[in-house]
């Protein structure tokens, strides 16, 4: 038994086989060494910046401290993302429905082109409308509107800006950019939703916002904050639309509607860099690393998310 | 509802026995919508068409509620308002787009001209003479040529890097563990923000190169860490799509592996990779802050990616915003005229992606 059944073990499955062509191998070798490229190169990525940044890390720069440094652009960074986030999020949320579930069906899939259009539109473009369209508009109508009624919060507090180079316009424009990323993504999670959870909810007697509510909306949750984490990764590394819009200042300022504000991680880069030398740009690196692992941590939360997923029994 | 179904009395309560508010209501309701918001808005000094648009809109989505609520029933002005508010939050995205949309083909207009495609802005005393008399001199040949060697190199490095990555993901490495350590990895490099790349890019040159080294070639390596991941996640799921009664026919042929992707695989899935490679080059061709970094600035044509700096249009729009310049208004038309460009650039990709997506299907797709 034992001696024909060897022989048989050996050709059953083709692929365990060693690859013996020198085409496979060729084609094989060049496949296996770009995937480890990848890793070789995010290894790069990581030794780079850690080297470049340490040298600045605990030493003070023109009598500043690293942390000191980074403090306030931390604070700005997120605060920026996080209005932004906070505003785009639940319109990204109401179009994404309306393009799946509400609009015409022909309508839907160009609606659909444009919106991912929208999310090529490169940021400097989105900067330049922000600071010569957006800005005087809402620094005009709305900034003194919010400082007359609502100074008494600390973020309408202060002097309003008048060129409208303010944390709010930011955090707008912000929203304007993120909101076609999380709509791409919802559309597709509210897309598929299944049929038959819809029909039975619908069977039911559900009017159709309650059969989103009771069908969509659990099916879609995981997706929708994924796509929002993703948004929220992309309005932390955003550069150039703060860097064109923000009028920035150095510490932590809460109002949102002042000329001063608190930089970004990324726009203080790329407003510092051209004119950096020696030790300060060690430093730019060193925030560039910072800005490098908050953004990995919200990725990594949102890949979590997004791989717990839909559970039919719970929902 | 509980009470619904056990009072058989109250079902002349439940939904579709009562009145309904039609499509004309909800137009009626719409036209005293925008009504109550020009005559609110309109008897202030500057009359503002966004205070008009914010108090039509909130009249709407109230009286629609109080109608529903009046003629239907609790439920079904839920559902109306519902309805309401997506129509509007629609409505609300579309003005910020259709603005930007608006303002670059507006401002870019004043000098989409020749000179614009065929100058650049190192100019000459005669030039600059004729700037002042008002001539429309000087554009961003240069930059447009800069953006073209730069995107083109990240496109030759990233393309050929990320397809073989997706095929040892899906057809060499199943899920052995290098695979699994690369998706993961393809994962985190995603979220690498433009301007880290432009940095480790910089850094990596500058170890090569000396301190204050810029070159086209810096730029490219920047971008191909922004693109590479995402041809590798875009053609990695077009070759899972592809039926493995494919490859297992080819097998059964006696084609080897590596034919059998060449000829079935690849040319089964290429309309979805290149459809996937477009877009990657869309992402990437407005990208500004690695290459302002990498490549920085310079007013005249440089074709050597290996030295020098290299201005790329992303750039140009940037770096003659921010400092215009003597002639302010002459540099902020070249400006605009860059980023309607760059806009036109990245709509005719996304166009190309889209007929390429349809015209290369396999014919038992179509």
């Amino acid at each position: 038994m034992t001696t024909l059944e060897s022989p048989l073990a050996d050709t059953v499955d083709l692929r365990d086989q060693p690859v013996s062509k020198l085409g496979d191998r060729i084609f094989g070798g060049l496949s296996k060494g770009a995937g480890v490229m990848i890793l070789v190169t995010l290894a790069a990525v990581a030794v780079f910046l850690i080297a470049r940044a340490r040298p600045a890390l605990f030493t003070d720069v023109h009598d500043q401290n690293f942390f000191a440094y980074v403090g306030p652009l931390v604070f700005g960074t997120l605060l920026a993302a996080l209005l932004a986030l906070l505003i785009a999020t639940p319109v990204a949320v109401a179009v994404a429905l309306y393009i799946t579930h509400y609009a015409p069906k022909a309508l839907a899939q160009t609606l659909g082109y444009f919106v991912d259009l929208l999310a090529a539109i490169p940021s400097v473009v989105y900067g330049l409308w922000g600071i010569t369209v957006f800005a005087p508009v809402v620094s005009r109508d709305v900034y003194p509107f919010l400082n007359d009624y609502f100074s008494w919060l600390p973020f309408f507090s202060g002097t309003a800006s008048t060129s409208g180079r303010t944390m709010l316009t930011v955090a707008f424009v912000l929203a304007v950019m993120i909101l076609p990323i999380i709509t791409a993504i919802s559309r597709e999670v509210f897309r598929q939703t299944p049929r038959l959870h819809e029909e039975a909810s619908l069977a039911l007697g559900a009017t159709r916002w309650e059969m989103i509510r009771q069908a969509v909306l659990p099916y879609g949750r995981s997706g929708v904050i994924s796509g929002a984490m993703l948004g929220l990764g992309r309005a932390l590394g955003e550069t150039m639309a703060v860097a064109i819009i923000l009028s920035p200042a150095n510490g932590y300022f809460w109002s949102l509607i002042t000329n001063q504000n608190s930089n970004t991680i990324a726009a203080n880069i790329a407003l510092k860099f051209p004119e950096s030398t020696g030790i300060e740009i060690n430093r730019l690196v060193a925030t560039g690393l910072v800005l490098f692992v908050i953004t990995f941590g919200v990725n990594a939360l949102a890949r979590r998310i997004a791989n717990t997923g839909f559970n039919g029994a719970e929902g | 509802m509980t009470a619904t179904l056990t009072d058989p009395l109250a079902l002349a309560d439940a939904p579709l026995t009562r009145g309904r508010l039609g499509v004309a209501g909800q137009w009626a309701i719409a036209a005293v919508a925008v009504a109550v918001g020009l005559a609110v808005t309109l008897p202030f000094d500057g009359f503002k068409w966004g205070w008009a648009l914010v108090v039509a809109a909130v009249t709407y989505i109230a009286v629609t509620y109080t109608v529903a609520r009046v003629v239907e029933d609790r439920r079904q002005a839920a559902d109306r308002v519902a309805t309401a508010v997506m129509t509007t939050a629609f409505v609300i995205v579309l003005v910020p787009l259709a603005s930007v949309t608006w303002t670059v083909i507006k401002n870019g207009a004043a000098r989409f001209d020749l000179a614009f495609f065929t100058d650049d802005v190192k100019f000459t005393t005669a030039e600059l003479a004729a700037q002042r008399e008002g001539a429309k001199v000087g554009g961003a040949s240069h930059a447009i040529l800069g953006t073209l060697i730069v995107t083109g190199l990240a496109t030759v490095f990233a393309v050929p890097f990320g397809l073989f990555t997706a095929i040892y993901l899906v057809e060499y490495g199943v899920k052995s563990r290098l695979a699994r350590a690369i998706t993961a990895m393809v994962d985190v490099m995603t979220g690498i923000p433009s301007i880290v790349a432009g940095l480790f890019a910089y850094a990596l040159f500058e170890l090569f190169f000396g301190p204050g080294t810029r070159s086209g070639l810096s730029a490219a390596v920047a971008l191909t860490v922004l693109m590479t991941p995402v041809v590798v996640r875009s053609a990695e799921e077009m070759l899972r799509l592809v039926p493995n009664e494919l490859r297992e026919a080819s097998y059964a042929l006696g084609v080897p592996k590596w034919k059998t992707i060449v000829k079935v695989v690849i040319p089964t899935a290429i309309a979805g990779i290149l459809t996937g490679i477009t877009l990657a080059i869309a992402r990437v061709i407005g990208e500004t802050a690695p290459l302002l970094i990498t490549a920085g600035v310079l007013d005249a044509r440089n074709l050597n990616p290996f030295s020098g700096r290299m201005t790329t249009l992303p750039v140009y729009a940037y770096q003659y915003y921010q400092i215009p310049g003597t002639a302010k208004q002459a540099a902020y038309d070249r400006v605009w005229a860059a980023a309607l460009t760059l806009v036109l650039i990245v709509g005719i990709l996304f166009t190309l992606a889209r007929v390429l997506a349809t015209v290369l299907k396999p014919k038992g797709l179509k």
